[in-house]
C-alpha cells in the first residue's frame, strides 16, 4: 500500500524517521512525498527495497546515502542529490545542483537534466547517467565508478582522476590535471550501453567518448611537479 | 656566535639544519615530509603557572576530598550525548596512518579510561569499534571509508575542517603504507602516494555546513552528538561559525598537534599556537552565551596533568591527546633505539611516521612491524597513562579548592612571560596586567 506524506503538514523529521524504521530486509514499501518546497534531506539515509516518488523541487542532500531504495524526483534537486548513496537507484526528471552524486559508492544516479559544477566528486563505485551537460571540475578526484555525460562538461573535467571512467558525448572545455582520453575498447562499449539502457538513456554508445587517469600523479616525481600545479 | 672550535662561526641564518634542508632538497627534489607536530618554540601551557589555594582559598584535601572528573559531550541538540569518566579523549588517527594493532590499543585503553577515541581519514575498522565503547566517527574530506552503517554505529560525528598540523591542508598516506586492506578501505589502487581532498566534496561554506550537519542528524535520527574539528587560525570566527552551523561540540587543535604524515614547512608555519587559539575561542563562545553549552575540546601538546588542568581552566569542558597516546603505546620507545638509529634516527627524535618502517609497529601497515604491538599491552599502558593525568589533573584541581575539574577557571592561572599572559589572557605572574585587555 501506498504511503503518502504531505511535507506541507508533515514534519521531515517524521518522515525519515518512518522511512529509517523499515529494516533492511523488509518486504517492498512504497512511498510518496508531496510538496517537498525545496526542503533539504528528504529520504535521507533509507535502507530499505522501497520505491519513493518525491513530487516538486527538493533541497540539499535528498536521497543522500541511499541503500537499496528507488527514489524518483518529479523536480529539480539542490546540492549533493544522492551524496554518498551505496545502492539502488535516484532519478532526478529535472536538473541537479553541484556536487550530484558526490563520493557515491554504488547503485545508479541519473539526472535527466543538467548537472552544476563538482558532478560525481570523490565517486567511489557509484555510476552516474547525466542526460544533458555538467559543470567544471565533474569527477574531480572520481576514484571508482562512472559518469556518464550525454552533453557537454566544463572546464577541469575528471581533474586528478583515480580509476573511474568518463563518458562523454559532447565537448569539454579542458581537461583537468592527469585526466586524458583513452582507448573506447568493446569492453567499454558494452558496458556503457548497458548502463544507458538500465538508465533509460537512447544516446548511442558509440558517439562517446572516454577520459580517465594518465597516472601520472599517482606517485609523486619532480619532473612531474608541473602537472600538480 | 662562538662555537667549541673558536673562530668557527654559525650562521644563525643558516645554521646546520638549515644547511641540511637545503642540501637534502637539492639533492631528492621534493619538500620534506613528516609526522609529529610542531618541533620549535612556541608558547605553550609551560608559561602558565597555577595559583593555589591560599589564604582567601580553600584547598581541598589532596587524597580524601572527592574531585570529580566526568564530564557530558553534546548534548546541545543530541538525544544520546556520550558521558565521559575523564575529561581526556583519544583524538582521531587513520587506520592507514597507524596499524590495526595501534588502533584497536587505542580503543581498549580509552575505553579502560572511561572516554572515546576517533576514527581517522580511512574508515572505521571492526577492531576500533569492537574495542572502543565510545567511539566518534570522523566525516572528513575525502570520505574514504564512509558509510551509513558506520555513521549509525557511531557514538558521535566529528566533521573535520582542519587539522591543527595543516589548517587549510588534506590528508596524506605515501604509497608504502597504501596496502591491500587500506587501499580497499578508501577505495584507491594500492601503493599510491594518496592525497585526500582538503575541502569538502558536498558543501562550500558556513551555511551550507548547517545544512549538511542536519542532514547528518536526520542520517542518525538525531540521536548522536556532532563536533567540529577546526585547525587553528582564525579561531574566533571559526568558533562562531561553528555554533552557527548547530556543533553539539568543537574539537580545537593546536598547532603543535600532531598528524601522520604533512609536509615540514605545513607544520611549522601554518596555524597558531593552541594557547591563544583556546582563550579565543573561549571567548567566542562565552559572547555567544554558548560557553559549557557547546563543549570545546581542545588537543594540540596535551601532555600531562598540568597541560589538562590549564586548558580546563581556560575554558575547555575536555582535551584531546594524539601524540601522547602514541608515546603510551610505545612510540619512541629506548627498547628500539638500536632500531632508530638504522632509520638516520634515534629514540625521542623519531617522527618518520609517513614512511611506514616504525619499528615500535605503531605508525606501519607492514604485518611484521606491526605485530609488535601488542593491542592488550598497549591499550594497558594508555590507559595507565590516562589514569595517571587525571591523577594529576585532580591534584592541581584540588590544590585550587575545586570540587570538580570543570570548576578550574582563568583566575586560578597566571603567565610566566608577556607573550604568554597576552595569548592566555590571563595576569603576568606578580602582577594584574594582562596584555592587550589592561593597562598595567
Amino acid at each position: 500500500m501506498e504511503q503518502v506524506f504531505d511535507l506541507a503538514t508533515i514534519p521531515l523529521r517524521e518522515l525519515n524517521q518512518a522511512l529509517h524504521d523499515c529494516l533492511p530486509d523488509a518486504s517492498k514499501s512504497v512511498w510518496r512525498i508531496i510538496n517537498p518546497k525545496g526542503e533539504h534531506a528528504v529520504a535521507c539515509g533509507v535502507d530499505t527495497p522501497a520505491d519513493i516518488e518525491i513530487r516538486g523541487h527538493v533541497g540539499y542532500y535528498c536521497a543522500g546515502m541511499n541503500k537499496q531504495a528507488h527514489v524518483i524526483i518529479h523536480g529539480n534537486a539542490g546540492t549533493g542529490v544522492a551524496e554518498n548513496m551505496m545502492s539502488g537507484t535516484v532519478r532526478v526528471k529535472g536538473n541537479a545542483s553541484q556536487s550530484a552524486g558526490a563520493t557515491g559508492h554504488g547503485g545508479l544516479l541519473v539526472i535527466e537534466g543538467n548537472v552544476a559544477a563538482r558532478c560525481g566528486i570523490s565517486l567511489k563505485g557509484l555510476n552516474i547517467v547525466v542526460c544533458g551537460s555538467v559543470g567544471h571540475m565533474s569527477g574531480f578526484m572520481a576514484q571508482k565508478g562512472t559518469l556518464i555525460v550525454c552533453g557537454d562538461a566544463g572546464y577541469a573535467l575528471g581533474d586528478s582522476i583515480y580509476e573511474a571512467d568518463i563518458f562523454l558525448k559532447g565537448k569539454v572545455d579542458e581537461l583537468g590535471a592527469d585526466c586524458m582520453e583513452k582507448n573506447m575498447t568493446e569492453e567499454h562499449l558494452t558496458f556503457l550501453a548497458t548502463l544507458l539502457e538500465t538508465a533509460e538513456v537512447t544516446d548511442d554508445p558509440a558517439s562517446f567518448r572516454r577520459y580517465g587517469s594518465a597516472r601520472s600523479l599517482y606517485n609523486f616525481e619532480i619532473d612531474d611537479a608541473d602537472a600538480h600545479t | 656566535m662562538t662555537t667549541e672550535n673558536p673562530g668557527l662561526v654559525e650562521s644563525n641564518l643558516f645554521n646546520r639544519d638549515v644547511i641540511h634542508e637545503i642540501q637534502r632538497a637539492a639533492r631528492e627534489g621534493i619538500y620534506g615530509i613528516r609526522g609529529w607536530g610542531s618541533k620549535r618554540y612556541l608558547p605553550h601551557f609551560d608559561d602558565l603557572v597555577f595559583l593555589g589555594a591560599s589564604m582567601s582559598r580553600y584547598p581541598l584535601e589532596g587524597y580524601r576530598e572527592r574531585c570529580d572528573t566526568d564530564v557530558v559531550i553534546g548534548d546541545r541538540y543530541a538525544t544520546k550525548p556520550l558521558h565521559l569518566k575523564i575529561p581526556i579523549t583519544i583524538a582521531g588517527m587513520s587506520f592507514g596512518a597507524l596499524s590495526a594493532q595501534a588502533k584497536e590499543a587505542l580503543g581498549r585503553g580509552a575505553t579502560a579510561a572511561g572516554t572515546s577515541t576517533t576514527t581517522g581519514d580511512g574508515g572505521m575498522t571492526p577492531e576500533e569499534r569492537e574495542s572502543s565503547t565510545l567511539l566518534v566517527y570522523q566525516v572528513l574530506p575525502s570520505r574514504y571509508g564512509m558509510n551509513p552503517d558506520d555513521l549509525r554505529k557511531a557514538d558521535a560525528i566529528e566533521v573535520v575542517l582542519g587539522q591543527g598540523a595543516k589548517p587549510g591542508g588534506g590528508g596524506l598516506l605515501l604509497g608504502m603504507k597504501m596496502n591491500e586492506r587500506v587501499a580497499d578501505m578508501r577505495d584507491l589502487p594500492a601503493a599510491i602516494d594518496q592525497r585526500s581532498a582538503c575541502r569538502h566534496p558536498d558543501w562550500t561554506g558556513p551555511d551550507d555546513l548547517e545544512i549538511k550537519i542536519r542532514e547528518l542528524r536526520e542520517l542518525t535520527d538525531w540521536e548522536k552528538p556532532v563536533y567540529i574539528k577546526i585547525g587553528a587560525s582564525r579561531t574566533y570566527y571559526d568558533t562562531a561559525l561553528a555554533v552557527k552551523a548547530g556543533a553539539d561540540v568543537i574539537v580545537l587543535d593546536g598547532m603543535q598537534g600532531g598528524t601522520g604524515a604533512t609536509q615540514t614547512v605545513f607544520i611549522e608555519h601554518v596555524g597558531i599556537p593552541t594557547l591563544p587559539a583556546l582563550r579565543q575561542a573561549v571567548e567566542a563562545l562565552t559572547e555567544l552565551d554558548m560557553h559549557r553549552k557547546v563543549q570545546l575540546i581542545v588537543s594540540g601538546g596535551i601532555r600531562s596533568g598540568a597541560d589538562v588542568a590549564k586548558a580546563l581552566a581556560m575554558g575547555a569542558d575536555a582535551v584531546s591527546i594524539g601524540t601522547a597516546a602514541l608515546i603510551a603505546l610505545g612510540d619512541n620507545s629506548p627498547e628500539f633505539d638500536e632500531e632508530y638509529r638504522k632509520l638516520g634516527s634515534r629514540a625521542g627524535y623519531y617522527d618518520d611516521y609517513q614512511a611506514g618502517s616504525d619499528p615500535a609497529g605503531i605508525s606501519t601497515q607492514d604485518a611484521v612491524l606491526a605485530s609488535r604491538l601488542d593491542p592488550v599491552v598497549g591499550g594497558r599502558r594508555l590507559a595507565n597513562y590516562l589514569r595517571t593525568i587525571t591523577m594529576e589533573t585532580q591534584i592541581i584541581a584540588r590544590a585550587c579548592g575545586k570540587s570538580h575539574v570543570l570548576n578550574l577557571e582563568p583566575e586560578d592561572l597566571c603567565a610566566l612571560s608577556v607573550e604568554a599572559a597576552a595569548m592566555a589572557g590571563v595576569p603576568l605572574a606578580g602582577t594584574s596586567w594582562i596584555p592587550g585587555k589592561s593597562e598595567s
